[in-house]
């Protein structure tokens, strides 16, 4: 048994210390954290005000809260967080659930993982944006074109990294499995799959973030809502406050859909 | 009495693009009901190959191997295979470790649970039965990994190089254990291992392999004149330094001609 103290017992004056020192150090690191983003606010709203940058092109906090409350007011904004996040989470299922039925397959058959190899690294370096022009071209200018798109940004390296993750199971717990009488299904479900969880969450939670930026990129291009649109639109018509609100309104899109796979992760985890 | 495994002539060649490489050839023994024979032999003499064979892991390239009277590929059930480490699965508590066996087989009935219960508590794993392997030390977690092999009653044990991955101090204990359980149940059991003492004091026979191609070179009926036998006490028995050097002698005559 360990000598490590648990939290019920007594603690010694030092530790006491220790931990205090502890709580210290994090509150510090909040306290520096707020006073950035406060100063960084405060520094952008007056500047702006004295007029030493520009606010139509550079903007200010209060005309992005104004522009907030009313886009709240008139409903469009909850409208383009929702196609946005809406087409990120199609795609993002899809891009899960087919990269670990693909990868299935591919440990499945070890030829045809061979075979497919050189296929997948080149399209998985491929830069997809390089895709989304003949997308457009194919699938029409809407919301297929946008999904497509997040899906391509994400689904190569999302097989390899999960098929990767599949063939680096230790080769001795499935002859284990094969010494206990079981089938290769069996090794897929009783080992591949439960050993490769930890692994599959980390994929999906870089997937979800790139399947942002594909969706985004789709709508630069194909949308007529979305916050990929509004930016776009915005800086065509010098709309500064739309495009930033949009980019802000992605930072807290992108970090609620990274804890909440984190959260998930966490439960996981036995 | 027909042996519990019967080998004869058994050989086996691995292919790699860079060539052939004879692994075993012409092997021959048997093993009789409740017999512990231990295999040793210079490194990459084909001791795992050879058990991967018994196994039905590996076709049989020529010989044949009988367990029973039957061909071993036939009755793939009806053999234990014991690992270098004991590869619990982490994901899994140790009473759902010990079922996965049975579970695979479908046979997971409610004979077998009472079955497994009396075994975790004959061993004294009973009250980490809800535990996970991290949970557990190295030796309990090898015993774990011992009743998941015999909670499916296998006629024949095989054990290969079983407590290599356990530290020293670790390692005569578990063995100690692993031997006193196995003699106590009569299992048939065969022990793959290089270390030469651990051979002799666990066995009843120890078997030499040269090195590749895996030549059977000698037999050795280990008999101690020592009272209440365990692995433990056989290295005190006076005998003991002697089949230890004869079989050290037979191994190192043997890797020398080769290099020469």
């Amino acid at each position: 048994m360990s000598a490590t103290k648990t939290r019920n017992e007594t603690i010694s004056a030092s530790h006491a210390a220790f931990l205090r020192k502890q709580k210290l150090d994090k509150l510090q690191i909040r306290l520096f954290q707020w006073m950035i983003f406060v100063l960084f606010l405060v520094a952008w709203e007056v500047t702006a005000d004295l007029h030493i940058i520009n606010s139509f092109i550079f903007c200010s906090p209060s005309i992005l809260a104004s522009c907030f409350l009313e886009m709240l007011e008139n409903g469009s904004l909850f409208q383009h967080i929702g196609i946005t996040m809406l087409e990120t989470l199609a795609g993002f299922t899809i891009v899960i659930i087919g990269s670990i039925l693909i990868a299935i397959l591919l440990w499945w058959n070890p030829k045809l993982s061979r075979i497919l190899e050189p296929y997948m690294v080149v399209l998985n370096s491929l830069p997809k944006s390089a895709l989304a022009p003949i997308l457009i071209v194919w699938l029409g200018a809407n919301y297929k074109t946008i999904i497509v798109c997040a899906i391509s940004v994400a689904v190569f390296g999302s097989i390899l990294n999960i098929y990767t993750g599949f063939v680096t199971v230790e080769a001795d717990k499935l002859k284990l499995i094969k010494t206990l009488g079981g089938s290769r299904l069996d090794c897929l479900r009783l080992v591949v799959i439960p050993a490769s969880m930890e692994n599959i969450l980390s994929v999906m939670k870089v997937n979800i973030g790139l399947c942002l930026v594909g969706v985004i990129i789709g709508e630069f291009l194909a949308a007529r809502s979305g916050l990929g649109y509004l930016i776009i639109y915005g800086s065509q018509v010098f709309k500064m406050d739309w495009v930033l609100l949009s980019i802000i309104l992605l930072c807290i899109i992108a970090m609620l859909l990274y804890t909440g796979l984190q959260r998930i992760e966490r439960m996981w985890k036995y | 009495m027909q042996p519990m495994l019967d080998l004869s002539h058994v050989g086996y060649t691995y292919h790699t693009t860079a060539g052939e490489t004879i692994a075993l050839e012409d092997i021959s023994f048997t093993v009789e009901k409740g017999e512990f024979v231990a295999i040793v032999g210079p490194s990459g003499c084909g001791k795992s190959t050879l058990l991967n064979i018994i196994t039905g892991l590996l076709p049989l390239d020529t010989g044949s191997c009988l367990i029973e009277g039957v061909p071993s590929h036939q009755k793939k059930n009806s053999i234990g295979y014991m690992l270098q480490k004991d590869h619990l699965l982490e994901w899994r508590s140790i009473y759902r470790n010990l079922t996965l066996g049975l579970e695979i087989q479908k046979q997971l009935t409610e004979d077998a649970k009472i079955r497994i219960s009396n075994m975790l508590r004959d061993y004294g794993l009973y009250e980490f039965r809800n535990s996970y392997p991290r949970e557990l030390s190295g030796g309990m977690r090898q015993r774990a990994a011992l009743i998941r092999t015999l909670a499916l009653s296998p006629s024949i044990l095989l054990l290969d190089e079983p407590f290599s991955a356990l530290d020293s101090q670790t390692r005569l204990n578990v063995a100690d254990d692993i031997g006193s359980i196995i003699k106590r149940q009569g299992i048939t059991a065969i022990l793959v291992t290089h270390d030469l003492e651990e051979a002799i004091s666990m066995s009843d026979r120890v078997l030499v392999l040269s090195a590749r191609p895996g030549r059977l070179i000698a037999s050795h009926k280990i008999r101690l004149s020592i009272t209440d036998r365990t692995p433990r006490s056989s290295r005190n028995a006076p005998e003991f330094r002697d089949y230890f050097n004869e079989i050290w002698e037979e191994i190192n005559d043997v890797s020398h001609e080769d290099q020469e």
